[in-house]
């Protein structure tokens, strides 16, 4: 499973708390995520499917900010957390 | 007027008419940046956010922003692989948000990158209007003020719902007789004198700033361009250059509800300047459509002042006697004899986008 985790100011706008969800590619980790959470998706990505400009993703302890590494594969004990950039407050 | 609404850099400010003046009453969506309003007859408002990180969002509130809820933004299709199109299919901002009194539920959204989106449920769901999106023109609009083109005006004739006539920063003047299956570039005589002199009246590249269209007379529609004032008889057909003491530069028009021959302007010190033209504030005021224009000062500083007026920073009432205006050092200053006279409502709000009456 991949620990899922979100920033507090995300919370603020939309409903989302940490969860587990079954590993495999980043692409299909957010899917499960905005599965329980739909309303989330519009805050991570654009209509195209990018990830936000101003958002970024923590794999473990890699930073993640434009291109989605979508076929990333992400493993049972993963942790994922999803914050805003710096940039774009 | 019972209320205004200031869309600005850290939310919806909502002031109360009372005593003579406006009052600061309330802030809604307090610290993220709002960058328009609209509201209908019945008490519904909405309020586009543009937040930095998450992107562009929209509330409705059905009991005048007591309470809200968020609702569907305007989303662009898929884009193709298109080398011709430098744009993204990404929505930016919601830039104008524009309710058909006529048709309940319409309401009309002009969005950065420059899609034209229409609803017809209150704003529960959003589509892409493609005959415009699909003009040959809109892959050359290109960025006025933001980086992406964008729509920032919608005029929806007040006797015929489709009958549209809209306007694009930079991308000129577009009307549709057919509630928007289908549209023509119109605008003869918009001038954009910073172009190479054999493209500065292509109609395609004008940087219209603001169009309004009078309530009584859909013929008479007033443009604040980048590059000067021009006012027009024939419904944004033709239009004639107009040259307003001190300065034609500027981004909010005003037109009266009732005479189509009054209009106010906030005129700025071009072009990339853009702060009141020797420090002092004014606002332009025509009776004449244009012939002549007066430069209202009183009660606005004369000196030491910075202040600009974003294109939907300047709103006029239904009596047509009620002004407001906002500007971006957060200055919001109110009328209520036409212009003539303004007094300074507050000197200390956030950036301000927008201002809207509501009842």
């Amino acid at each position: 499973m991949v620990e899922v985790s979100f920033t507090q100011n995300l919370q603020r706008h939309v409903e989302c708390h940490a969860l587990q969800v079954a590993d495999g590619t980043l692409a299909e980790v957010l899917e499960r995520v905005f599965e329980v959470y739909p309303a989330l998706k519009d805050y991570v990505l654009t209509e195209q499917g990018e990830l936000r400009k101003h958002v970024m993703l923590a794999i473990d302890q890699q930073l993640v900010q434009g291109a989605l590494p979508a076929r990333q594969r992400l493993n049972s004990g993963s942790r994922l957390h999803v914050m805003q950039a710096l940039s774009g407050g | 007027m019972n209320r205004v609404l200031l869309s600005t850099r850290k939310g919806l400010v909502e002031l109360s008419g009372r005593d003579g003046g406006l009052h600061y009453d309330k802030t809604h969506f307090i610290g993220d940046p709002v960058s328009v309003t609209a509201t209908d007859a019945e008490g519904r408002w909405w309020a586009a956010l543009n937040l930095g990180h998450f992107g562009t969002k929209l509330h409705r509130s059905e009991d005048r922003g007591r309470t809200w809820r968020e609702i569907a933004v305007p989303a662009y299709p898929e884009k193709p692989e298109d080398p011709d199109d430098p744009n993204t299919w990404t929505l930016q901002q919601i830039w104008c948000l524009e309710v058909d009194p006529k048709v309940p539920g319409r309401l009309w959204a002009g969005t950065i990158p420059g899609g034209l989106f229409r609803s017809d449920d209150y704003g529960d769901s959003w589509v892409l209007n493609e005959a415009l999106w699909s003009v040959p023109e809109r892959k050359g609009w290109f960025g006025g003020g933001y980086d992406q083109p964008g729509i920032h005006s919608v005029a929806i004739h007040p006797q015929d719902s489709n009958h549209l006539t809209v306007g694009v920063s930079c991308g000129g003047v577009w009307k549709s007789h057919d509630g928007g299956d289908s549209w023509t570039l119109v605008g003869e005589g918009l001038r954009a004198a910073f172009m190479p002199e054999d493209m500065q009246f292509n109609k395609a590249i004008q940087d219209v700033h603001r169009l309004v269209v009078s309530p009584t007379d859909p013929n008479r529609v007033w443009v604040q361009h980048h590059n000067g004032v021009f006012v027009s008889s024939d419904g944004a057909e033709t239009f004639t250059e107009l040259e307003p003491e001190p300065s034609a530069f500027g981004f909010a028009v005003a037109v009266h509800p009732t005479d189509p021959d009054r209009a106010w302007f906030v005129p700025g010190k071009k072009d990339e300047f853009r702060y009141p033209v020797d420090l002092a504030m004014l606002v332009n005021r025509t009776n004449d459509a244009g012939k002549r224009f007066t430069a209202q000062r009183e009660g606005l500083p004369q000196e030491a002042c910075f202040d600009l007026v974003y294109r939907h920073g300047l709103a006029v009432d239904d009596t047509g006697d009620r002004l407001v205006m906002g500007s971006t050092t957060g200055n919001v200053w109110f009328s209520d004899d036409g212009g003539s006279r303004w007094q300074s409502v507050s000197t200390h709000m956030p950036p301000i986008y927008a201002v809207a009456f509501a009842e």
